[in-house]
């Protein structure tokens, strides 16, 4: 255990570049599921916009019929 | 006579992709991180140190594989980008530039290694000898790539400009390949070969291509991966996209 943890003196450089190569690669993989999680955030936003939108235009062309018919 | 078969043409569609790529992406990456524990374990216990460089040559169970896959990524960039130029499929643009921070993450992890290798090995960590600055010119070609395609606002657009430089610096593959035959250098030449024997002992070659076969599986996975947030991006206001968001708001 001891041998392989001293590398035969090598230590300083082959365990950092086994650091750098599973760091890169952690990096790798998390870096894509924090895109999508900001990309479905955005877009559940857009749907809620557009949702709100509409809900809005459906309301006020409720009141413009319902004053009309008044007149 | 159809070109292209059915099933293939299925399997470009977005939302098919997008759930086939959900599906194999486990599977590549648990075969990929078993076969690395494998390969790690056989290249760092149990093969013998080398009788000129000692523990030190043990770097090349990441620093060969993650050169390989450098290269190996950019063909495949390459080939996704003059697909994606030819036949203008969504899907081919989404895979080239989803190459690109895969393979710079690969050209990077060379770059590194080969640097703490090169320190106890040449006594310096970095020469301008044909097969470094060849593999550097591949990391700033990567970022090239991955820069232009950010500099576009169009998406469709940005990805064919950028499929078009990376069909381009083509041209360095065969350049860092056979730098080591070209020119005198401190790198050392070819020591595993697919024609012929190789230049390795048998216990350190069998972790090698175990750590060859890892990365290659590992890069699968990352690109599926990567391929569903870049479909997910260019497809975002689709009807698909649109159900996922409502399947994940009911779950």
């Amino acid at each position: 255990m001891h041998d392989f943890i001293v590398m035969g003196g090598y230590a300083a450089y082959v365990w950092p570049a086994y650091a750098v190569f599973f760091i890169v690669f952690a990096w790798d993989w998390i870096a894509p599921t924090l895109r999508r999680r900001q990309l479905l955030n955005e877009l559940r936003g857009r749907v809620a916009r557009e949702r709100l939108r509409r809900e809005r235009s459906q309301a006020s062309a409720q009141r413009e019929s319902a004053s009309g018919s008044m007149s | 006579m159809k070109i292209i078969p059915l099933w293939l043409h299925k399997l470009s569609s977005p939302p098919v992709f997008y759930r086939f790529a959900g599906t194999l992406r486990p599977w590549f990456l648990w075969s990929a991180l078993v076969l690395a524990a494998v390969g790690l374990y056989g290249g760092l216990v149990l093969a013998p140190a080398d009788y000129q460089q000692g523990d030190a040559y043990r770097i090349i169970f990441i620093h060969v594989p993650s050169a390989w896959m450098s290269l190996f990524i950019y063909i495949c960039m390459a080939v996704a980008g003059l697909i994606a130029m030819v036949w203008r499929i969504k899907l081919a643009e989404v895979i080239a530039m989803e190459c690109a921070p895969i393979g710079a993450a690969f050209t990077l992890v060379t770059l590194i290694t080969g640097s703490l290798w090169g320190k106890p090995m040449w006594g310096t960590w970095w020469t301008w000898d044909a097969r470094l600055t060849s593999e550097l010119v591949l990391l700033f070609l990567y970022l090239g790539v991955i820069g232009l395609f950010s500099a576009i606002e169009d998406r469709r657009r940005a990805a064919r400009a950028a499929s078009l430089l990376a069909l381009v610096g083509v041209v360095n593959l065969p350049i860092i390949h056979y730098s080591v035959v070209w020119w005198n250098t401190l790198h050392q030449g070819t020591t595993v070969r697919l024609l012929g024997p190789s230049k390795i002992a048998p216990d350190m070659l069998w972790p090698l291509l175990l750590m060859a076969l890892a990365t290659h599986l590992y890069f699968f996975a990352s690109l599926l991966n990567r391929a569903r947030v870049g479909l997910l991006a260019v497809e975002g206001g689709k009807e698909w996209a649109r159900a996922l968001i409502a399947e994940k708001a009911d779950a």
